[in-house]
């Protein structure tokens, strides 16, 4: 084209490309473009601010439940009289309560009540289970490490403030200066809340910890994995591969397609009806919130297999039986593992979904009050969202910051899933 | 032989075509997608060691046709067959027919080049290997090597039988797919406009190859393009509007056809 040709302002078509109307024209679409772009990033920045907030306000108020005040008391078991062929049967209270009281020795014999409530009421239990799993202990002095009470755990964290008068808060005066006494003594100390991951659920904030409910999700979420997993992968190839256009399976995907927006109490329900009442399988059990679970996963399972299935060229499946494969070599052999990167991260995106799950396992009793973590799919058990739900309901001040560090526990299995979901479609996509 | 000249050994091969030298048979054959008709009526005899090709405009239902011969057309929802196709005189339609071994007697290379997304070996050694054509792996390489010496593609391949096949260019991936298709030894290729997605430089090469392919197997190419036809058939049936208009040898067909609609196409009047 030579130079003539642009800057001539009217073409041969009687069109004036440089005229007023023209260029307005032209600004206006550019403008549009602009417009949306615009609204995307003001759409994403939305999107983002809200995610900041979120994880921003828990983080905030779910940090202090990392760490755990805790007293470590030096406890001398050579004078004590413990028979170390039956250490449970010692007096393990007195025992404990003699060591705590050494820390302050010209305590009040009248206030020796409002002391021994500033440590865990499960002392004694923790120092007798520390010395069992360690006899060697009962020789000489060794120390033990003994959580506070809630109480003070959250003074020591600056959640009870020193100012609010006396009658206002679960901690006197008192306390507070034997609280001080035992700083100066050096046994206080904020080491990580190991407890938090490690410990099963308790009534007292400084016990309670979430090794119940993440078992307890894991094994709700093994049992949906294997039931739906197959199911869902085999109901699918039927679907999309074998079965007639019918009115028949017409109706069968229209329901699926409804089963996938049926609000899960729905499908909690179902399961307290049917393997609760008709089959009578434990309650509170995880292989139940698996059943329930799995249920509700199954037809987003379905439809996500059907549209990766979909996506594979057709000419793959043409190139299969051009060879003279079967119809389920050319799926087996060819389709299903090109689709398996899709279905792999819609499985565990489904199973993302369905570890967040709280209605229908609330349905099914996983929000029992259980004080060990379950042994196995029959066990009762908690869940975590489920544990989220207990504990957000509890009165006492150390379960808020609880609360908010189990949802940070929650979203970082979830981001944890979903970066193995991308990890796989990845590593799946490199070996094509 | 050497003193005869092609044309005459030609002449010789057609005279003694008789019926039951026709490779397959294709008889009153029509073909419906659910209530439209896409084929009426169609008689064409494929001969065995002839590249037949199939011309006619878009729509014409030549790879209509050409699906037929392998049953394609079964994997298309509420397409329908009649009238009758034989390979080798028996029924290909017959409900006792096993279309696994149909398929592996009447092979198919698509338009578009479409390997298989694994190795190259993998590409050619999957047909042998379902059809239990070898007893052990030095057979199956056997098997691979001969399949890609005989697409002309094995020197350009042999240092990468390890990598994806969907990693050489458009026209070695149609070739690969040649050599795939040849790899369960068929009798019949069915080619559907091979060529459409190459350059000009590929084309050749296949065009070559096909030529080649003849001494072993009976070939049915679609083609648009009318010198692709001329250059590598020797019988070629013009399809249009669903109907056989005309079946000849390829070169009457192009100098002298016998129907004024050939003749029309051919030169370009429509199409």
């Amino acid at each position: 084209m030579s130079s003539a040709a642009l800057t001539d302002t009217v073409s041969a078509a009687g069109v004036d490309w440089h005229s007023d109307e023209m260029k307005a024209r032209r600004r206006a679409r550019y403008a549009s473009d602009r417009r949306l772009q615009i609204y995307g990033i003001i759409a994403i920045t939305f999107a983002l601010g809200f995610l900041a907030i979120l994880v921003g306000s828990l983080t905030f108020t779910g940090y202090t439940a990392f760490t755990q005040t805790v007293a470590t008391i030096e406890i001398d078991l050579s004078t004590a009289k413990v028979d170390p062929a039956n250490i449970g049967e010692a007096d393990w209270r007195g025992i404990v309560r003699g060591a705590l009281r050494a820390q302050v020795p010209e305590m009040r014999r009248s206030d020796e009540r409002k002391f021994f409530e500033m440590f865990t009421s499960s002392a004694p239990f923790l120092v007798r289970d520390a010395v069992v799993d360690d006899p060697g202990r009962l020789t000489g002095k060794s120390s033990f490490t003994i959580p506070m009470a809630d109480p003070v755990d959250q003074l020591a964290k600056g959640a009870i403030s020193r100012d609010i008068p006396e009658n206002q808060r679960r901690i006197n005066d008192k306390q507070i200066g034997m609280y001080d006494q035992l700083v100066a003594n050096g046994v206080i100390s904020k080491p990580f809340n190991w407890g938090l991951f490690f410990n099963a659920d308790s009534r007292f904030p400084e016990l309670a910890g979430l090794a119940g409910a993440i078992s307890g999700s894991f094994w709700s979420l093994l049992v949906c994995f294997v039931i739906s997993f197959p199911i869902g992968i085999a109901a699918a190839i039927y679907l999309e591969e074998f079965a007639p256009k019918n009115r028949f399976t017409d109706l069968i995907e229209v329901n699926i397609n409804n089963l996938a927006a049926v609000p899960s109490v729905v499908f909690g329900l179902l399961g307290l009806a049917v393997f609760l009442g008709w089959l009578g399988l434990p309650r509170s059990a995880p292989l139940v919130g698996g059943f329930v679970l799995a249920l509700m996963t199954l037809p987003t399972l379905i439809i996500v297999t059907r549209v990766s299935l979909k996506s594979v060229p057709s000419s793959i499946r043409e190139a299969a039986l051009g060879v003279g494969a079967s119809k389920h070599e050319a799926i087996f052999h060819h389709i299903l593992p090109l689709a398996m990167p899709t279905v792999m991260t819609g499985s565990i995106i489904s199973l993302a979904r369905a570890l967040g799950e709280t209605a229908p396992l609330l349905l099914i009793g996983m929000n029992a009050f259980i004080t060990s973590p379950p042994e196995g799919v029959f066990a009762a058990s908690t869940a975590l969202p489920t544990q989220i739900y207990i504990w957000a309901d509890s009165p006492e001040r150390g379960f808020v910051s609880r609360t908010s560090a189990a949802i940070l526990v929650l979203l970082a299995f979830l981001v944890l899933m979903n970066g193995i979901a991308i990890f796989l479609r990845q590593r799946f996509e490199r070996r094509w | 032989m050497n003193i005869m000249s092609e044309a005459a050994v030609e002449k010789a091969l057609d005279q003694k075509m008789s019926d039951a030298n026709f490779k397959m048979v294709g008889k009153d054959v029509s073909v419906y997608y659910g209530e439209k008709r896409a084929l009426f009526d169609v008689n064409l005899n494929v001969r065995k060691n002839t590249v037949t090709a199939l011309i006619g405009p878009s729509g014409c239902g030549k790879s209509t046709f050409l699906r037929t011969l392998n049953r394609m057309n079964d994997t298309i929802e509420g397409c329908r067959v009649t009238g009758k196709i034989t390979l080798d005189q028996s029924d290909i339609y017959d409900p006792s027919v096993d279309v696994v071994e149909l398929r592996a007697r009447v092979g198919m290379v698509f338009q578009k080049p479409n390997p298989f997304p694994k190795s190259i070996y993998e590409n050619i050694a999957y047909g042998p290997r379902i059809h239990g054509l070898s007893r052990n792996k030095s057979d199956l390489d056997q098997i691979v090597e001969n399949s890609l010496v005989k697409a002309g593609l094995w020197n350009e391949v042999k240092d990468r039988l390890l990598e994806p096949g969907t990693g050489l260019s458009g026209g070695q991936q149609q070739r690969l797919c040649i050599a795939r298709a040849v790899a369960v030894s068929p009798e019949v290729i069915l080619m559907d406009e091979p060529c459409s997605a190459l350059d000009p430089i590929a084309t050749a090469k296949v065009e070559e190859l096909i030529h080649e392919l003849r001494a072993n197997f009976t070939i049915v190419i679609v083609t648009h393009s009318m010198q692709q036809a001329a250059r590598v058939s020797q019988r070629t049936a013009m399809f249009h509007l669903g109907n056989l208009v005309e079946e000849n040898d390829t070169d009457k067909m192009f100098t002298n056809p016998d129907d004024q609609r050939t003749q029309d196409y051919i030169m370009g009047r429509f199409g």
